[in-house]
C-alpha cells in the first residue's frame, strides 16, 4: 500500500485491490481534491473514468466506512514516475446523479465523461460540453443502466416515418 | 423509455437540464452564435491549461465572419478510416477548428458484454479493435483470469507474445498501407497489405481465423502452434523485415512525403499527458512510455527490444516510430521463436479448460465439465480488475466487475483510439485542408474501437 500523497482530506478510505493497484474510497465531496492530490503527487496520466450501475448488484465488498450507493464512478490513474496506478472509486447515489468534473485538472477525461453521462446519465459538474457522445442525440434513457431492458425499446432512428 | 425516477430529468436543477442533450448539441456554430468559452474548448482543451489560456482569435485576426466557412466531413469519407465526422471551421485552407463527433458505429459492445459469459466473452471484445484484435483478447483474458486468481502456463504466455507481436505487425503493416493512400503513394497500400496477408494466412492455420479471432482465451490460447511453425514464422520475419527497407526506399526518403509529414501538426508531451494521449502518438513527443516495458507483462521482461521514441510529435515522428516498431516486434518474435517452452498450451484447470475431446466419451466428470462450460459457463469470485496492455495503438485497459456469477456484471474497455480522437482537433488547429487527412491518418484511430 502506498502513502497517500499530501493533500488528500481526512477520511479517506484505501484499501488494497487486486493486482497491486490501490484502491481509494473518496466522499463526492473531496473527490475533487484527492484527484488533485494524487496530480500533484506525479500521477501524471489519468488513464480510464468509467462508471458502474450496482443496481442488481447482489452485495459488494466495501471497506469500513464506505456507504455503498447506486452508482459509482471509477477513475485509474497511473503514475509513469512511479509506475504505480491507482484506483479512485465514488459513490454516487441515485437521487442525487452529480459529481465534479475532472476536466480542470485532466482535460483528457472530457471524452469520458461525457460516455459516462451518455451511458449511464450521471451529470458532471462543470463539465464544458456535456452532451451524448455515443448514442444519438435524441435518444432517451441511458442504456448501460442496469434497469435499462434489452430490446424494450423500439430502435430509434432519426427522422423515420412512424410505425405504419 | 426509462423509469423516470432514475432519470436525471428528475434533478431538481435547472441549470443540469441545459446541459443535457438537445437536438444538435453536437453541431458546430457559426462563430457569431459561439462565445469565448465555447469557442475555447473547441478549438482545444489542453490549451486551456494552467498558464496557458488559449485566445481564440489568435488564428483569424485577417479574416471577417462571412468569408469563414464551415463544413462537414465525413463520417463516411474514404480517408476517415472508418465512420469517423469532422466539423471544420475553414478560413481559406486554413483549418481554425475542429469538432469530431463520433458513435456512428456504437453497438453496445459493453452492454452486449455483460449478457455473454466468461467464455464467450472474447468473441465480443476481439470485435472491438477489429485490427489488432489478440491484444482485446488478451487485455480481457489477463483481467479475467486476475480475478480467477490462476496461472496461466509458460508456453502459453510466450504463444500469446508472439501472436500479440505479430499483430502489432500487422496493425501497424495496414497503417503504412493506409497511410501511404492518404497521402497518395498508392503502391504503399499495395505492399502493405500483401504483407499483412502473410501474417493472416498465420493466423488462419493457427486459430482458423483471419481476423476476429477469439485465439486468446481466459486460461490460455485456443490451440496449440501448428506443426511447422516455425519456418512459417522465420519466413514472415524474414520477409517483412527485408521490405521495411523498401519502404524507406519508397517513402522516408521521398522528398515530397517528408514536406507532407515533417513538422506537420506537433503535439508536445504536456498536451499528449494533459489530454491523456498514449501509444506512439505519446512516445512521438519523447515520452519513452511503453507498457511493455515500464510495466511488463506476459513476458516481456525477459526479451530485448527498443522502445522507439520521436523527437518533434509531428506526422513524421509517427511514421518512423510505427515503422521501427514493425521491426521491433519482429526482433521479439524472432527471440519468441527461440525461447518458446515445451508444455501444456492452456492451463488444466477442468472448472475453466473444457476437456479433450477424446475425454468426453469415457469419462462422465468431463462431460459435466463440458456442458456446464458451454452452457452456464464458469464463475468467477466477486470483485473489480483492471488489467491494461499496451496495444498498437496505446494503453488497452478492461475493467471488469464481477458479481460472482458465470457473466461480467460490468465491462469497459478503455480504448487507446477513443482518448486520442481527442487529441485531433489540437493537432487540426491551424494547419491546412490536405493535411487534416494525414492528422486523421497518424492519430491512427480505428472507429470500431472508439465506438465500441
Amino acid at each position: 500500500m502506498i502513502p497517500l500523497p499530501a493533500g488528500v482530506p481526512a477520511g479517506v478510505v484505501v484499501a488494497d485491490a487486486l493486482n497491486a493497484d490501490v484502491a481509494c474510497f473518496p466522499s463526492r465531496a473531496a473527490y475533487r481534491d484527492v484527484v488533485a492530490a494524487f496530480r500533484n503527487d506525479g500521477f501524471e496520466l489519468c488513464a480510464d473514468l468509467c462508471a458502474v450501475d450496482y443496481f442488481t448488484h447482489p452485495g459488494r465488498t466495501l471497506p469500513d466506512g464506505v456507504t455503498a450507493e447506486r452508482f459509482e464512478i471509477v477513475v485509474n490513474l497511473l503514475s509513469m514516475s512511479k509506475r504505480q496506478r491507482v484506483r479512485i472509486r465514488v459513490q454516487v447515489p441515485e437521487h442525487d446523479c452529480t459529481i465534479d468534473s475532472l476536466f480542470s485538472l485532466y482535460p483528457g477525461t472530457e471524452a469520458l465523461e461525457r460516455e459516462a453521462f451518455d451511458l449511464f446519465g450521471v451529470v458532471f459538474l462543470d463539465h464544458p460540453d456535456l452532451t451524448r457522445i455515443l448514442m444519438p442525440e435524441e435518444w432517451e434513457g441511458h442504456p448501460l443502466r442496469k434497469d435499462y431492458g434489452i430490446g424494450r425499446v423500439p430502435v430509434q432512428f432519426k427522422e423515420a416515418p412512424g410505425p405504419r | 423509455m426509462t423509469d423516470s425516477k432514475v432519470s436525471v430529468r428528475s434533478v431538481d436543477r435547472d441549470e443540469l437540464l441545459v446541459a443535457e442533450t438537445s437536438e444538435g448539441a453536437q453541431e458546430l456554430t457559426y462563430r457569431r452564435d459561439t462565445g469565448a468559452q465555447q469557442l475555447g474548448r473547441e478549438v482545444g482543451a489542453v490549451l486551456r491549461l494552467d498558464g496557458r489560456q488559449l485566445d481564440p482569435s489568435q488564428f483569424d485576426v485577417e479574416s471577417r465572419d462571412d468569408e469563414l466557412m464551415i463544413i462537414n466531413m465525413g463520417p463516411s469519407h474514404p480517408s476517415t478510416h472508418g465512420v469517423l465526422r469532422l466539423m471544420l471551421e475553414l478560413d481559406g485552407e486554413t483549418v481554425l477548428r475542429c469538432k469530431p463527433v463520433i458513435g456512428y458505429l456504437h453497438t453496445g459492445m459493453e452492454k452486449q458484454g455483460e449478457e455473454l459469459s466468461y467464455v464467450q466473452g472474447g468473441t465480443n471484445v476481439t470485435r472491438m479493435d477489429y485490427l489488432s484484435p489478440i491484444n482485446n483478447e488478451l487485455s480481457y483474458s489477463m483481467a479475467v483470469e486476475k480475478l480467477l486468481g490462476i496461472e496461466v502456463p509458460e508456453r502459453a504466455v510466450w504463444i500469446r507474445m508472439l501472436m500479440s507481436e505479430l499483430n502489432r505487425v500487422s496493425s501497424h503493416l495496414v497503417w503504412m498501407a493506409t497511410n501511404g493512400m492518404d497521402l497518395g503513394s498508392t503502391s504503399m497500400m499495395i505492399y502493405g497489405l500483401r504483407e499483412r496477408e502473410l501474417i493472416l494466412a498465420f493466423f488462419e492455420k493457427t486459430a482458423g481465423l483471419r481476423l476476429n479471432l477469439n485465439y486468446v482465451r481466459p486460461g490460455g490460447v485456443a490451440a496449440d502452434l501448428p506443426d511447422g511453425w516455425e519456418d512459417d514464422v522465420l519466413v514472415i520475419c524474414d520477409t517483412i523485415e527485408a521490405r521495411t527497407y523498401e519502404y524507406d526506399t519508397l517513402l522516408t526518403g521521398q522528398p515530397i512525403f517528408r514536406q507532407r509529414m515533417e513538422g506537420v501538426a506537433p503535439i508536445t508531451a504536456e498536451e499528449a499527458l494533459a489530454l491523456g494521449v498514449t501509444g506512439p502518438l505519446l512516445r512521438s513527443t519523447g515520452v519513452p512510455w511503453d507498457l511493455r516495458r515500464e510495466m511488463p507483462y506476459l513476458a516481456y521482461d525477459q526479451v530485448e527490444f527498443d522502445v522507439i521514441v520521436g523527437t518533434y510529435g509531428d506526422n513524421f515522428d509517427r511514421y518512423a516510430i510505427r515503422l521501427n516498431e514493425i521491426r521491433e516486434s519482429l526482433k521479439i518474435v524472432r527471440q519468441c521463436l527461440d525461447m518458446m517452452p515445451r508444455g501444456d498450451y492452456r492451463t488444466q484447470d477442468p472448472k475453466v479448460t473444457p476437456p479433450p475431446r477424446a475425454r468426453i466419451d469415457e469419462s462422465m466428470e468431463a462431460l459435466i465439465h463440458h456442458f456446464k462450460l458451454f452452457t452456464e459457463g464458469f464463475h468467477v469470485p466477486e470483485g473489480e480488475v483492471y488489467s491494461a496492455i499496451e496495444s498498437p495503438r496505446g494503453e488497452l485497459g478492461c475493467y471488469i466487475v464481477s458479481d460472482g456469477g458465470p457473466k461480467p456484471y460490468r465491462i469497459h474497455v478503455r480504448a487507446p483510439s477513443f482518448v486520442n480522437v481527442q487529441a485531433i482537433p489540437l493537432l487540426m488547429r491551424g494547419g491546412l485542408v490536405s493535411d487534416t487527412i494525414t492528422v486523421i491518418s497518424t492519430v491512427d484511430p480505428v472507429m470500431g474501437e472508439v465506438d465500441r
